[in-house]
């Protein structure tokens, strides 16, 4: 048989083929001839065959039946056969592979080679490939030559052992004494991969990390040395000695720094002194700088230092190199949360950092501008946001969209802005906002009384305008069918009001039904918003038309809810205006969205707790009808199953006071179904009870929280319902000095079992001599019933100076919390 | 650590591949493929790092060879690009002038240099000298020279 062609003869060869298959042919004849050769036996050009073989296999064809050649190879005395072996090896024979194993007995013979190239090609192997078993027996290998003299193998042996390590961390500890004196080397190799192993072996066991602390001294000398020694040609990279070792030694300071004041306060000086020398016009100073910062920020630096990384971040922020205004602003992202007002400082050239070109720096900017938007900025921060909504790609207008809302929510300075930007984005990136945006957005809609009438009118405009983005037109729809009367009768307050007629609102919606556009969510949408119209519009017949012509739809959802609507028009005509009465304010669960129940931090902080989105606070009278109403049919009477139905003067507590009624007037046994014939008796007891009740007939007796220097606090409890976990304490603040207390603010803390949620109060003045009092719900959840705990911080300006006083409040009566 | 490193031309042909973990010949092909796409949609005057599942990945392109390297999350992404030109320099003084052809017919050649600067994903040597010298030296002890001393006539 002729010898086998040469390698490069091969590559020559099929890299004239033409075509694919014209490549494949060659690849099939020459493995077929390899394929014979191996069955040979022949040990001559067994390293010949091998090779072409990995050439074919990188060129993406089957190369499994030389895994065996490949043990071969490695098993020859040869060294070329060796290198060629190992190569295989690395690329043929991973782990995963049945005959990885058999290479064991091979490598623990080379690593014992007394060529120390053998010994390096097997230690090379089994540093980057080397499964568990095999790390396993070979570990104790391994150990040896970590501990010889040869710097050449020692820094391999280096590298290995952390692979060891990561393929199997038990066998840590026994790296520990060889480890004893790697730092001491000259040579920079073992000196690099010293440091990398012991970063591993400190990364991976607080033990180990605790122990390697006392190396701080030295790793800071290698680090200063590096810095002052002269030019080394050997390890210099663009006048810096040796920018890896540099980097790995700041990396392990970093890890050897953190949470831990006296290793942090021995790299102080040798962090500033490299965060102010080293030079900065080529990237690999950059480097050592980006590193640098990292470290300082990471570990417990004083505040100097941490201003100079933020500094030089701000100063990577304006380079022209995008490389670093992309690792600053990744850098500014870790950050931000910890230092945020240092990086408040370069909001605007992080803000100028959306209109870059480069995709990865918008991105970047985009995470770290949603990550400042703060009360102060929210509005100006807006503005750039959703210019950027605007202009971006495709790929970033669903997260933007979705990091617009939450800040909108976050911080709105008003509802009209808020419903303003709301609009904004889903008329702009309306097809990419996330589905459950559309519930969300109609539950702040609702929640916006004062603003139906603007929102309706200004959804209605933008329906005109462009009927494609669903989740708009779902809203839209929703904000119709509820709201249609408003739009009609033109009562629109914050802006001009337009002039619509019935008929053309019919006209729109039920052009979405029939549109091409309209998903078949968006069409139930509209259909059930037509429905909701026939209470509010005076011509019903248009409406009973189409709601019957649908009732023939294809769309089985569709003609569901048509057939259904129809059934209410024929023969339930009666229950048509409750059942499609305006919806009540929703309460948002707590699990979505900004904290309606804030945590708090236990008793030794006051946190401050705020009121989001208060419930039902400002309700005009017909809001409390159509709860009313709803209470009229619905089995859930809060207050009447409980023990003790205070009436609590809760501000704006219309809602509460019909409770209140309820129960007093329904009589002690629970009566769950208040018929819905009987409204008329409860509106007429609402009218007849006065609004702040100081009745005190309660089970839960009321009590004094607070009383001092004029200030009178008083708690009065109710037991919520359907949770009884929940108290709802109203607290009175009374005052009884000569002058009102202004600016009055209470805030309150409870232990880590219970929650919280603090309701706004009915104002914030204290008037003077007792003359009224400031109201305010708080609600208490008390899941593990213990006694209730409470800490409370009032602050007031009286006469011109402000106070501030803390207290504790622990006589709470048991009932409140049992 | 790095967990890969691949080289391949402006036409997506791959040139070399270095695995640092252990992945199926399968998941190889995929990564090959996403990352390669990846790099190639790139404009030119763009930022060297992106992000892909959830590791950093750094490339730069050298003549017609895309040179990249998936990076794990604490890894330094400028460093990595002083990494990525020291490969290129000790293939340059290898080769003298390296070209892409190089690297197509010496491939062997590529692998080993690349195993004696960096092993397990990280870097071994950070002298150029000493890199060099191991290769070389490691060359001589080649037994069979023809196969492999002199440059071939492409």
């Amino acid at each position: 048989m002729p010898a086998p062609i040469r390698l490069r003869e091969l590559i020559r060869t099929i890299r004239t083929a033409r075509t694919q298959a014209e490549e494949r042919e060659m690849i099939q004849k020459e493995c077929a001839a390899i394929r014979s050769s191996f069955r040979e036996e022949d040990n001559t050009y067994r390293c010949r065959n091998v090779a072409k073989l990995l050439y074919m296999h990188m060129l993406g064809y089957p190369a499994h039946f030389g895994q065996l050649e490949c043990l071969k190879l490695i098993a020859s005395q040869k060294f070329t056969d060796k290198r060629i072996g190992y190569l295989g090896a690395m690329l043929l024979l991973d782990e995963r592979q049945d005959v990885h194993l058999l290479m064991t007995n091979c490598i623990k013979n080379d690593l014992n080679h007394s060529t120390q190239y053998v010994q390096g090609l097997a230690l090379c192997t089994l540093g980057c490939m080397g499964s568990s078993e095999m790390c396993r027996d070979l570990a104790g290998e391994v150990e040896k030559l970590l501990k010889t003299s040869n710097s050449y193998l020692r820094k391999k042996a280096a590298l290995c052992a952390v692979h060891v390590i990561r393929k199997v961390p038990e066998l840590m500890e026994m790296f520990l004494p060889a480890t004893k004196n790697l730092l001491s080397e000259k040579n920079h190799g073992v000196l690099h991969t010293s440091v990398v192993l012991l970063t591993e072996m400190c990364e991976r066991s607080p033990d180990m990390l605790a122990h390697f602390r006392k190396l701080v001294p030295q790793l800071v000398r290698i680090l200063k040395n590096l810095i002052m020694s002269g030019y080394s040609p050997e390890h210099d990279v663009s006048g810096i000695s040796d920018p890896f070792l540099q980097v790995r030694i700041l990396r392990l300071l970093r890890i050897l720094g953190k949470s831990d004041d006296d290793s942090s306060e021995a790299m102080n000086d040798i962090l500033a002194q490299v965060a102010t020398n080293t030079e900065t016009s080529k990237n690999v100073g950059n480097a050592i700088l980006y590193e640098t910062v990292l470290t300082i920020m990471d570990i417990k630096s004083e505040s100097g230092l941490r201003v100079l990384a933020i500094n030089i971040l701000g100063r990577f922020l304006l380079n022209n190199d995008k490389n670093i205004r992309y690792v600053a602003l990744t850098s500014l992202l870790k950050t931000v949360q910890t230092d945020h007002n240092a990086v408040q400082r370069h909001r605007s050239t992080i803000v100028d950092c959306l209109k870059d070109l480069d995709v990865s720096i918008k991105r970047r900017a985009m995470e770290l501008s949603f990550a400042l938007v703060n009360g102060n900025n929210i509005r100006g921060m807006m503005k750039e946001l959703l210019y950027f909504l605007d202009s971006c790609d495709p790929e970033f207008k669903a997260d933007c969209a979705s990091g617009v809302f939450l800040a909108a929510e976050k911080y709105a300075p008003s509802k009209r802005w808020h419903i303003d930007t709301i609009m904004r984005v889903l008329t702009t990136a309306g097809s990419y906002v996330r589905d459950d945006s559309v519930p969300n957005l109609i539950q702040l809609i609702t929640n916006s009384v004062e603003m139906h009438a603007y929102t309706v009118q200004r959804l209605y405009k933008a329906l005109l305008d462009d009927i494609s983005q669903q989740p708009l037109v779902q809203v839209a729809s929703w904000c119709i069918g509820e709201y249609g009367d408003l739009l009609v009768s033109g009562q629109c307050e914050e802006e001009e009001p337009i002039q619509v007629t019935e008929d053309e609102v019919l006209d729109v919606l039920e052009g979405l039904l029939v549109s091409n556009l309209s998903t078949p969510v968006t069409r139930g949408y509209s259909l059930t918003a037509i429905m909701k119209l026939s209470t509010r519009f005076s011509g019903v017949n248009r409406i009973k038309k189409v709601v019957s012509i649908y009732g023939s739809s294809i769309d089985v959802e569709l003609q569901q809810r048509a057939v259904e609507y129809n059934a209410l028009f024929k023969k339930y005509d009666h229950m048509r205006p409750a059942l499609l009465e305006r919806m009540p304010i929703m309460e948002k669960s707590a699990s979505n969205g900004p904290t309606e129940i804030a945590q708090t931090n236990g008793e030794t902080e006051l946190s401050v707790v705020e009121s989001k989105h208060p419930l039902p606070i400002t309700q005009p009278a017909n809001q409390a009808n159509d709860l009313l109403d709803l209470l009229g049919g619905n089995d859930v009477v809060p207050v009447i199953q409980t023990t003790m139905p205070t009436k609590p003067a809760s501000a704006g507590g219309e809602l509460l006071d019909l409770l209140g009624d309820l129960s007093l007037s329904g009589g002690p046994a629970p009566a769950p179904s208040v018929p819905s014939s009987q409204p008329s008796f409860l509106l007429d007891g609402l009218s007849s009870q006065p609004l702040f009740n100081d009745i005190a007939a309660a089970a839960i007796p009321p009590m004094t929280a607070y009383n001092k220097n004029g200030l009178k606090i008083d708690f009065t409890f109710e037991r919520a319902n359907p949770n009884p976990n929940i108290a709802v304490i109203t607290i009175h603040a009374s005052n009884s000095t000569e002058a009102d207390m202004t600016d009055f603010v209470f805030q309150a803390a409870v232990p880590k079992t219970f929650q919280l949620q603090l309701l706004s109060p009915s104002s914030n003045v204290v008037p003077a001599l007792n003359q009224g009092t400031v109201t305010q719900v708080i609600r208490v959840l008390n899941p593990q019933k213990q006694q209730l705990r409470m800490r409370i911080k009032l602050t007031y300006t009286l006469k011109g100076s402000p106070v501030q006083d803390l207290a504790e409040v622990n006589n709470f009566p048991p009932q409140s919390w049992q | 650590m790095m967990r890969f490193l691949l080289l391949f031309s402006r036409q997506g042909k791959l040139r070399l591949q270095k695995w640092f973990t252990p992945v199926t010949d399968r998941e190889k092909k995929k990564v090959i493929r996403d990352v390669t796409m990846l790099v190639l949609a790139r404009p030119p005057r763009s930022c060297n790092f992106l992000h892909w599942r959830d590791l950093k990945v750094v490339y730069k392109r050298y003549a017609s060879l895309y040179f990249c390297t998936g990076l794990e999350n604490q890894d330094n992404e400028l460093l990595t690009l002083e990494v990525l030109h020291r490969y290129v320099e000790l293939l340059d003084k290898y080769f003298g002038n390296v070209c892409e052809l190089d690297i197509i017919f010496n491939f062997e050649k590529a692998y080993f240099i690349l195993d004696e600067f960096l092993m397990g994903g990280e870097v071994l040597e950070t002298s150029k000298v000493a890199v060099s010298v191991s290769v070389e030296e490691a060359d001589t002890l080649q037994e069979t020279m023809e196969e492999y001393m002199s440059k071939p006539a492409y």
